[in-house]
């Protein structure tokens, strides 16, 4: 029984907020935000002058700071927002602010469960990484790209460890960027590195390398593939330990390279956001088949549709389906499952969520302003004036809703057989 | 002589007008190909209707900033290329050639008019060679391919008006006409003179670029 | 007529890049950008371009420079482009220090040229394949090098820190709002309407235009957002370096910014090049032939809010103004007609430049010339000399100028020429004379 097993799945609907006009006394309040499990809303308040706080439901924090931004739910429902008090940063979780303030902190990242919780910290000018409000010991004068392993345990940026001067052209291309690890830097000196990934126990880190300004491969634990390319997209490790895959650019063409290797030829126009199923049997990536025709690939087969955009790949927990957005211009976005299209076109929609099990999908699309919960192609009885992604119960019987309308926030508990 | 007459008259015409057909083909494809190859992302652009609006303006004389901005370029262009399609096709003595060739017949440019258009082909070559030779920005960049390509296409006008007025041998002329009438149409494909076949497709394709994506014209 | 040999000027990152060239390096690397990257086009260009010259009159370069012939747009691509191609890429070390200090300052890739060459020839992008050359030769100007360094180290061009951009726009949020109570500038607001993004120079030097930019948002109730993280710069000088490899990385990092935050569309604030760089370059090279996310060009958005009402301007600014035609939103984009509507509304009286529109010259700093920074100052002046006498006959004080190049181009050349006249941003005009309600 998980997290999510403990939600109220009953069926039926509830208000969760009567009223979401801002409280008395408060000068304004700014865009909701709702709890993974629907039972509370939540938004920024100016309660003051240069006063602010958040409210969550009909309560307020109790606590109040000069500023506030970023209001976020971790996924275990914790509320987090970076907060100011006395110029000075940090993160406030439900309304108490982690470990020391310092000079900035910001980009806060969650582990999929919510049991950590990092950002990025400045102090004295010098940039680390603070997770669950420890900051690393060593710090850089400039970190950025921060990553946090999927067991919450470790973190690893980009950092600069040589100093340059103004225009300093040379010694950039010497190499003056590394990768910290939890703070330890890389001994390897490179001309940039991209998205530091790390493997799915949090032991070995990947990230894009350019080894000089024409030569990219992937770095794994600060050892560089042997061979390079034109360019490379970001590295995802086979969750069986099988290697690290990249997309990468050869004679002005994408493939997929595994360890340095072709595993996809480099056929194609485009190629990025690979994921690995759950076993490492398949590998999916959004592709171009041609210039201006997107779609996603299964182990170098595309689908038969392209699209002039493709974007939010999502895979089934198990790896088996895939679902994708695909939009022209950003206008009819629709939503492809499996390779095919659900009916309709929508003004936005938002990346699909698969049931546990991965026979359901559900996603939330927007259309002329009104908000729309689609489970298997299929829309909610009802439209709303702002919808939250649906969530599935642990079986998959269940999607819960949580929306707003008529100024007030409810939790709708759905049957997925009803859709 | 005579010999040598029926042969250019003749065979030689056949390989000449062989080497040009095969040859555009196969630098069309060739190119058709190489843009699919390495342009794709320009080729997704053409488009057809703005394709033809270029293509319109700029047969206008003076209906664009580059015809306007040199009036006697812009004369001596227009009046080159319609003489020398006039010339080309519909010369009577060309004319007579074709029906013997191909048994294809059409009407036919008088014999004074065929010859005031051929002098004012050759009269818009030597405006061309002196903007070659006078104006700095021409002389600049002008190369013996440039030269080449001139004196291509101004020989056959030049011998054929020898021929014609019966200037020198008349023969040898005639035959020094046919020569470098067949050299002019063997060598298009090979020389600065391909902006026959691909200026439609450049052209067009800065159109459809102008037109599509970029929103203004291109004249 | 000069020639580029009597004209080279000493910059570090071309000396240093050429000191180590070979001519075999060369050969190598021309053969390999010329068969591998460049196509059908260049080789149509190179083969039939006639050598007519009617392009000469077209470059301001070659007009301000009493019509020497060395800077005609068919010299520069003769002298460069096409002798490489012509060469198979023999030459010598030195002459491509030649070739790049032409690629990359003297000419804007304007494209003025092509409303003068009956072929079609785009001598813009003849000379983006030679800066291209260039690029992988690692003979690059110092400055503009510098700043796609910066492209690539922090995704915008200033070297701006994550923070440090998050940190702009909350001070200008805090000043705004000793003027508007009530100002926002909402951070990754999820669903907004619009993603208003800017260039690096905003939070760096200009932050003005941030808060003037708040300041219209707000007053015409726009449902708008900034994103906090990298993407947010626009501006992209690793196109106009030839280091296209990252101008793709950074338009991923621009567009997927937008699509995160689930935008209807991204605003950009007054600038040229990177408009360019989202509708014709850098959505290319990731195979996008249409924008992933519409991006709405400041003119156009300020002509929306003006024509919609949602800005009202009680007392246009008095006095008669000029108006600079950006070659990338009006050559490259067509705006030049939404631009004289938004003038009308916000100015008394418009006296035009001649030639205007997308028939206009090019303030020279474009195409990354100015980012090549002090060195090649004199280059701008001296070659645009066409846009002074323009900007003089005009006879007024005021410029119109909805571009950051234009901006600095123009400035300089206001100072050298001793004009007296000085160019201002859209949005400065609109948040000076706009009707600001009380206590909003």
């Amino acid at each position: 029984m998980g997290r999510i097993s403990s939600w109220d799945w009953e069926v039926g609907r509830k208000k969760v907020v009567d009223s979401l006009s801002p409280l008395q006394d408060h000068e304004w309040q700014e865009e909701p935000y709702v709890s993974p499990d629907g039972e509370t809303l939540a938004a920024i308040v100016k309660v003051g002058d240069g006063e602010f706080s958040v409210r969550t439901n009909d309560e307020v924090w109790e606590s109040t700071f000069e500023k506030l931004w970023f209001l976020r739910y971790s996924p275990d429902g914790r509320l987090t927002a970076l907060c100011q008090q006395d110029m000075e940063w940090s993160l406030a979780i439900d309304g108490e602010p982690w470990g020391d303030f310092a000079e900035y902190v910001w980009e806060t990242k969650f582990t999929r469960d919510g049991s950590s919780i990092a950002a990025m910290t400045k102090i004295d000018n010098k940039y680390s990484v603070a997770l669950n409000g420890t900051p690393w010991e060593t710090v850089y004068e400039n970190a950025n790209q921060y990553a946090l392993s999927p067991d919450g345990k470790r973190t690893a940026a980009v950092v600069q460890v040589i100093s340059l001067g103004q225009a300093d052209v040379e010694g950039y291309k010497k190499g003056v960027f590394s990768v910290a690890v939890d703070g330890e830097p890389w001994d390897g000196r490179y001309v940039n590195l991209f998205t530091p990934t790390f493997s799915p126990d949090g032991a070995r880190v990947a990230a894009q390398a350019r080894l000089t300004s024409y030569d990219y491969t992937i770095a794994v634990d600060d050892r560089p593939w042997q061979k390079t390319f034109q360019q490379v997209w970001e590295p995802v490790f086979h969750p069986k330990g099988a290697g690290v895959a990249a997309p990468v650019r050869s004679g002005g063409k994408w493939g997929v390279a595994l360890d340095g290797q072709f595993i996809w030829n480099p056929r194609y126009v485009q190629c990025l956001g690979l994921q690995y199923s759950a076993s490492g049997e398949k590998l999916w990536g959004v592709v171009a088949t041609g210039f201006g025709k997107f779609t996603v690939a299964c182990d170098n087969v595309p689908w038969d549709a392209t699209f002039p955009i493709v974007t939010d790949l999502v895979l089934s927990p198990d790896g088996s389906r895939a679902a994708a957005l695909t939009s022209e211009y950003n206008r009819n976005f629709r939503i492809v499952v499996d390779g095919r299209v659900w009916p309709g076109t929508s003004d936005m929609a938002w990346p699909v969520v698969f049931s546990p099990d991965g026979a359901n999908a559900a996603a939330v699309t927007e259309k002329g302003g009104r908000f729309h919960v689609l489970v298997n192609g299929k829309a909610y009885e009802q439209s709303f004036d702002r919808a939250f992604s649906p969530v599935f119960s642990e079986d998959g019987s269940k999607v819960l809703i949580r929306a707003i309308e008529n100024n007030s926030c409810v939790r709708i508990v759905a049957d997925v057989a009803r859709f | 002589m005579i010999e040598i007459y029926t042969f250019v008259s003749g065979p030689l015409a056949w390989i000449a007008w062989s080497v040009f057909v095969f040859g555009s083909i196969y630098r069309l494809v060739s190119m058709y190909n190489l843009a699919k190859a390495k342009d794709g992302s320009s080729l997704a652009y053409m488009s057809l209707p703005y394709s033809l609006r270029s293509i319109f303006h700029w047969l206008v004389p003076f209906g664009t900033l580059g015809w306007k901005s040199d009036p006697l370029m812009t004369i001596a262009t227009f009046a080159f290329h319609i003489c020398f399609f006039l010339v080309a096709i519909f010369l009577g003595a060309h004319v007579v050639f074709w029906d013997t060739a191909f048994g294809i017949s059409w009407w036919s440019l008088s014999d004074t008019t065929g010859d005031i258009i051929s002098f004012v082909v050759i009269g818009a070559c030597v405006v061309f060679a002196v903007r070659r030779l006078a104006l700095p920005h021409v002389r600049n960049v002008t190369r013996a391919k440039d030269w080449f390509a001139l004196l291509l296409v101004a020989m056959p006008f030049v011998t054929g008006v020898l021929a014609y007025h019966q200037i020198g041998p008349s023969l040898l002329m005639t035959i020094l006409h046919i020569l470098s009438g067949e050299l002019l149409i063997a060598l298009i494909p090979f020389t600065r003179l391909s902006h026959a076949l691909f200026a439609v497709f450049t052209r067009s394709y800065m159109g459809s670029e102008f037109g599509g994506v970029r929103r203004v014209r291109d004249w | 007529m000069s020639q580029i040999a009597d004209r080279l000027i000493d910059d570090p990152g071309l000396a240093a890049g050429v000191a180590s060239l070979t001519p075999e390096r060369i050969e190598e690397v021309v053969t390999r950008v010329l068969k591998g990257e460049a196509g059908a086009k260049l080789k149509a260009y190179q083969e039939t371009c006639m050598r007519c010259g009617l392009c000469a009159q077209a470059c301001h370069y070659y007009v301000s420079h009493d019509s020497d012939p060395s800077y005609s747009p068919v010299s520069k691509t003769t002298e460069t482009i096409y002798e490489l191609i012509n060469k198979k890429g023999r030459v010598e070390p030195s002459r491509i220090y030649e070739m790049a200090q032409i690629a990359y300052t003297e000419c804007n890739l304007c494209k003025r040229c092509a409303h003068y060459c009956p072929i079609g020839i785009d001598t813009g992008y003849a000379m983006s394949m030679m800066r291209r050359i260039c690029y992988q030769l690692d003979v690059v100007p110092q400055y503009i090098r510098d700043t796609s360094h910066s492209h690539a180290a922090t995704m915008n061009q200033m070297w701006v820190k994550d923070d440090e951009w998050i940190d702009s726009l909350q001070w200008q949020e805090d000043e705004a709002r000793d003027e508007f109570p009530n100002l926002r500038i909402p951070l990754d607001k999820e669903g907004a309407e619009i993603y208003y993004s800017v260039i690096g120079p905003e939070p760096k030097f200009r932050t003005q235009l941030i808060y003037q930019a708040a300041a219209i948002m707000h007053v015409a109730g726009v449902d708008f957002t900034m994103p906090s993280t990298p993407g947010w710069d626009n501006s992209d000088m690793s196109m106009f370096v030839g280091d296209f490899e990252n101008m793709g990385r950074l338009k991923r990092s621009h567009f997927e910014s937008a699509q995160k935050l689930r935008v209807k569309k991204i605003v950009m604030g007054e600038c040229g090049h990177a408009f360019r760089s989202i509708y014709d370059m850098g959505n290319r090279w990731l195979g996008y032939a249409d924008m992933p996310v519409p991006v709405v060009h400041a003119v156009e958005f300020f002509w929306e809010l003006l024509t919609e009402g949602r800005i009202k301007i009680p007392k246009k600014l008095e006095g008669p103004v000029t108006i600079q035609d950006p070659c990338n939103i009006i050559r490259g984009r067509g705006l030049m007609d939404k631009l004289r509507e938004v003038t009308s509304m916000l100015c008394e009286e418009t006296v035009e430049m001649v030639p205007n529109r997308e028939h206009n010259y090019c303030c020279c700093a474009g195409g990354g010339v100015i980012n090549c920074g002090p060195p090649f100052k004199n280059v701008r002046m001296t070659g645009n000399k066409a846009k002074a006498d323009q900007l003089a006959a005009t006879g007024v004080h005021t410029i119109v100028c909805p571009c950051h190049n234009c901006h600095g181009g123009l400035d300089d050349i206001i100072g050298y020429y001793e004009l007296g006249m000085h160019p201002r941003f859209l949005g400065d005009i609109i948040y000076e004379i706009m009707e600001k309600p009380e206590g909003m």
